[in-house]
């Protein structure tokens, strides 16, 4: 009894210790990520941006989103009411940019986690089974890699229709590709080792080995390729709205870089209407790789340049 | 045939290569191991150890030939393969490859018993189980990683995760090879600790006869995928018939066999096994002619050699009905001795 009862104190204590362990490993990662500056940076200015765009529905009146209820003039310059002008609808610039902000995140996380995820599930179902089904779907993989991403999206979007789930499944099935030859390579490699022999031998079973002890050793790289992958999605969202193809109801930079374009904001020289999406697009997309390379530097220290 | 433990009939595994090519790295064995008993598998790498470990163990499925456990043929089911494995386990050579470096000392040897879902007094057994490896006390090793302990301390925990299945035979892979030589000795005690105290059968893989004259109560020297001599580790190694032995033997240090016998020829190569004794373009006995005086040179080109039975029944030799060989010129010098 008093055996049994030191084992549980034994138990109770190492899940503690467990969790002690992976805040000590966090702490590691993140004494190794503050050594790389421009990784510091990234990260600051992308916890800008988004502590802009959640705040956003407190700070701001979503009725200014409504052309109905706007009183600005038709492409007005910055000035004191509009520091950013209007739009052809009299709207805010300043108010469009954040709110298009959080459009552009969900929609670049989202899509980012979905692709991910059918990434890694065929990664490492390629790697850990080999043969007939690596075979099979890594040819899936290829084809998705060889059709190009734009071409794929646009025809998904014209065929499904465009809303902000739509918008969000095509992006993350058009680019799963990439990172699923990543996840098998990574797999493969943790196949060689031995302990997955010892577990074979041990009697454990396909799901076993994949979810204890291939997917903790891939996780890492998933980590590091999710922020890297964040932001092309987002350029492709940004993208097939300027195209177009966004859900007309939803506000994102790329919309508002069609609805700039279709409103002749560029011949009538409206700057102000271009610059604040575009810009918010170039410093997430640059702050998300950033951190991405960052973290991928961390993960595989091999990446590393000399001059460390 | 219902004799206790496990053993294997004209087991054969072979391998698919580029162009066609088949290695056949395992070539009709026959091997047992009983409970309460180390049998040593010695031969030189590529002679296909490992190779017959894994399908021993059901990682490799046999082209040919049946493994019989207790009597009980090895189904290739997930269901009846899960169920051998609790009473057939493995230790590999590299102890720290063979934890994954994200488990703690207890989540690896508790990973057995989670597999066969086994959920009562887990710490115990792993205490025990670890104890009997011996790590004691067990609970000051439960929350180690394995950077943190030493190669001996290591191989350790892969035996405890062994144990803790309560398995009849461990199938030890070059159990000691990566270990230095003050820790080989205590790993090789446990295990012959194990053998004594749990009647725990041992199939100990190495390339090292000494290491095989340490342990094992039996030896079986492959060549090529096949076993050519085996018998009582004793006799084997203080009198050894097989030139492939002798040779092996002879650089042992106070080696019964006069002389280094350095071997000539080629590795052997388990694409192309050569006709009638697969041992002869390498053979010092028909290279010095000896097998010609006795008359054998042309079988030894020529004529395939018998199978060895495992440990029952005459031998080719005769002489023993525990020690065989499987070699012409030893077959010739029996007869004329007798």
């Amino acid at each position: 009894m008093s055996a049994q009862s030191s084992g549980q104190t034994a138990l109770t204590s190492a899940r503690a210790i467990a969790w002690a362990r992976r805040r000590a490993a966090l702490a590691g990662f993140w004494r190794e990520y503050r050594t790389q500056r421009t990784g510091l940076v990234g990260l600051a200015f992308l916890l800008m941006v988004i502590a802009l765009a959640l705040a956003t529905p407190w700070v701001t009146d979503a009725g200014g989103l409504d052309p109905t209820k706007v009183h600005g003039g038709r492409l007005d310059a910055p000035s004191l009411a509009y520091p950013l002008g209007t739009d052809e609808l009299g709207r805010s610039v300043l108010l469009l940019t954040l709110w298009g902000a959080r459009v552009s995140l969900l929609v670049g996380v989202t899509a980012t986690l979905l692709a991910i995820v059918i990434g890694s599930l065929v990664g490492i179902l390629a790697g850990h089974f080999g043969g007939w089904t690596s075979w099979v779907l890594m040819r899936l993989a290829d084809w998705f890699i060889v059709v190009p991403t734009l071409v794929l999206a646009m025809v998904l979007l014209l065929v499904l229709g465009s809303n902000l789930f739509t918008i969000i499944v095509v992006i993350g099935v058009a680019s799963w590709a990439g990172t699923a030859r990543l996840i098998r390579a990574q797999t493969l490699a943790v196949e060689g080792r031995p302990y997955l022999e010892r577990a074979r031998a041990l009697g454990a079973g396909h799901w076993h080995q994949m979810s204890r002890h291939v997917l903790p050793n891939v996780m890492p790289l998933v980590l590091a390729s999710t922020t890297l992958q964040v932001a092309s999605a987002i350029l492709l969202e940004s993208t097939l709205s300027f195209l177009g193809l966004g859900d007309p109801n939803q506000i994102s930079w790329g919309t508002m870089l069609h609805r700039a374009y279709e409103a002749g904001a560029v011949s009538y020289g409206a700057w102000w209407y271009l610059l604040p999406p575009g810009l918010g697009i170039l410093v997430v997309v640059l702050c998300f790789t950033l951190c991405g390379r960052a973290m991928e530097s961390v993960v595989n220290p091999r990446l590393r340049g000399g001059g460390r | 045939m219902s004799e206790p433990g496990l053993s294997a009939r004209g087991l054969r595994v072979e391998f698919g290569l580029p162009g066609g090519r088949t290695a056949r790295a395992v070539d009709s064995v026959n091997i047992r191991v009983a409970p309460g008993e180390v049998v040593a598998l010695a031969g030189e790498s590529g002679c296909g150890k490992t190779t017959l470990a894994r399908a021993l163990l059901g990682l490799e499925r046999p082209t040919a030939g049946a493994i019989s456990y207790d009597g009980t043929p090895l189904r290739y089911s997930t269901r009846a393969l899960k169920a051998y494995r609790r009473s057939v386990q493995l230790v590999l050579q590299d102890p720290t490859g063979a934890l994954n470096p994200r488990h703690t000392v207890y989540d690896a040897v508790a990973e057995g018993l989670r597999i066969h879902r086994i959920a009562d007094n887990e710490s115990d057994r792993v205490a025990t189980a670890l104890s009997h490896a011996g790590l004691r006390p067990a609970e000051k090793f439960f929350l180690a990683y394995p950077h943190e302990l030493s190669g001996g301390q290591r191989q350790r925990v892969v035996i405890a995760g062994a144990l803790v299945l309560d398995p009849k035979i461990i199938i030890a892979d070059e159990p000691v090879a990566s270990l230095d030589a003050s820790v080989r000795g205590e790993i090789l005690a446990l295990l012959l600790r194990l053998r004594d105290e749990f009647g725990l059968g041992a199939l100990v893989v190495t390339h090292d006869l000494g290491l095989a004259w340490s342990i094992a109560d039996r030896i079986a020297v492959m060549y090529l995928g096949r076993i050519v001599e085996q018998g009582p580790a004793e006799q084997v190694l203080t009198d050894p018939q097989h030139p492939y032995t002798r040779a092996l033997v002879s650089v042992l240090p106070d080696s019964p066999v006069p002389g280094p016998i350095v071997l000539s020829g080629e590795p052997p190569d388990a694409t192309s096994i050569p006709a009638g004794c697969r041992f002869h373009p390498r053979c010092q006995v028909l290279a010095s002619g000896a097998a010609e005086a006795a008359g054998v040179a042309d079988q030894c080109r020529a004529t395939p050699l018998p199978v060895l039975a495992d440990d029952v029944g005459a031998g080719v030799s005769g002489d023993d009905p525990t020690r065989q060989v499987a070699c012409h010129y030893a077959a010739a010098a029996t007869r004329s001795e007798a």
